[in-house]
């Protein structure tokens, strides 16, 4: 029949568009599985590090290391961390637009800001901002690597280093639960101390080979291991935010389907009516 | 006395060892160290090597580091390993395969740069045949 057969053509376009979405939602939700077990192995390390720094700065309260020390602010730098892909919801615009909100309130201060981005769409949204990117890595995939990440790190802690840039920042999407990621804004240098005074003690470690070397080490670690971190858990809220995304997408599409599938039957059923007076006017002409 | 201590193996990727030991094996920068209970605290690097742990009920078992810290408390051992993971799961083709490759980048270095890169590279690999070959002995002896 000839009745309806765009209409027909269309509710199939719009199967199997469900029918991608819905195994995207699909392999969002296995992929957010696995982030997660990810993000919770890799907090042993960060909180054992972190152990051992704030034992270390009791033991040498006189001794401070340059990334412990506030400094007066002239120009900040930022860490970046979002996704590579899109099709996300609003997961990487919401992390920008709290990004662009900060900028703003430093450079009205007069304040300077040198960026890092992780990940493509951070990359791609700040070059067009005409943002001064100094380091970037892309390209991360499900599982990142913390090579990956020392390079672009160690570009913002020299800058620190070298006095360019006076407080490091990283921004990225924290894991609250499936549906609710935060973008969050955490500091990296220099580092807050802990005033735990459980801590307290009156012994020393034995330093090989010196304890400033130790330290700095040490520090440069923990702080990897926190950007490193960042974009796991930002890994986890991608696939959270695209399994949401393309759940509702799924969704609206069946929605479609029916709306369309009711349009079908209409004019299916009004074909036949008028085929059938036809005849029946036909037939009494006769 | 405790004749044990706890014993952590960390990486920044994941928790690699967890247990109570009689003694740890680690190679620092200052030469190999041999840890047991009620060590004095001491926090030194570690280099690219093996790890070894006696546990408590005298099984021994290997990790292999590619460097990272070692924290040691009386209470315990906390290894900060850059990477690690279970010795058995490195295969010697791959290990000896990276080392030909960094002796190759070492042959022709262009600048300071490379060079440093490839030295480590090598040491790296050096040191995992060297554990492989290690476990390997131990286990055609056991």
């Amino acid at each position: 029949m000839a009745v309806g057969k765009e209409i027909r053509n269309q509710i199939k376009s719009v199967k199997n568009t469900q029918k991608i979405t819905r195994a995207m939602e699909m392999v969002a939700a296995s992929k957010m599985r696995k982030a997660q077990d990810r993000m919770t192995a890799s907090r042993p390390y960060a909180e054992k590090i972190r152990n051992v720094i704030s034992h270390l700065a009791h033991a040498h309260p006189e001794y401070q290391h340059t990334y412990m020390q506030a400094r007066d602010v002239k120009r900040v730098g930022y860490i970046i961390v979002s996704s590579d892909r899109g099709l996300c919801g609003g997961l990487n615009s919401n992390l920008f637009r709290s990004v662009v909100r900060e900028l703003a309130q430093w450079s009205k201060k007069g304040i300077g800001i040198d960026l890092c981005t992780i990940g493509t769409k951070s990359t791609g949204y700040f070059s067009r901002l005409g943002s001064k990117v100094v380091a970037n890595a892309t390209q991360l995939g499900d599982a990142p690597q913390i090579e990956d990440l020392i390079g672009s790190v160690k570009v913002m802690l020299d800058l620190f280093e070298s006095g360019d840039i006076d407080c490091l920042y990283v921004v990225y999407n924290k894991f609250v639960n499936t549906m609710t990621q935060v973008p969050t804004v955490d500091q990296l240098v220099p580092i807050e101390k802990s005033d735990d005074k459980e801590l307290e003690h009156h012994w020393d470690y034995i330093y090989e080979p010196e304890a400033k070397d130790v330290l700095t080490e040490l520090l440069t670690r923990y702080i990897e291991s926190l950007v490193y971190q960042a974009s796991v858990e930002n890994v986890a809220c991608e696939q959270a935010a695209r399994m949401v995304a393309m759940k509702s997408a799924s969704d609206n599409a069946g929605g479609m389907i029916d709306d369309l599938q009711l349009a079908y039957n209409k004019a299916r059923q009004a074909a036949i009516t008028q085929e059938l007076s036809e005849i029946v006017s036909g037939a009494a002409a006769v | 006395m405790a004749s044990t201590m706890i014993v952590d193996i960390v990486s920044a990727e994941a928790q690699i060892y967890q247990g109570t030991a009689k003694m740890l094996f680690a190679p620092a920068v200052m030469g190999e160290v041999g840890i047991m209970p009620q060590h004095t605290p001491l926090l030194t690097k570690i280099k690219p090597g093996e790890v070894r742990v006696i546990t408590e009920d005298d099984q021994e078992e290997y990790f292999y580091v590619s460097g990272g810290m070692l924290e040691v408390l009386p209470s315990g051992v906390t290894v900060l390993a850059d990477t690690a993971q279970r010795a058995h799961d490195l295969s010697e083709a791959a290990a000896e395969e990276a080392k030909e490759r960094a002796e190759k980048a070492l042959a022709d270095h262009k600048d300071d740069v490379d060079y440093a890169a490839a030295e480590v590279q090598l040491a790296e690999a050096v040191a995992q045949v060297e554990a492989i070959r290690k476990i390997k002995k131990r286990l055609g002896k056991g």
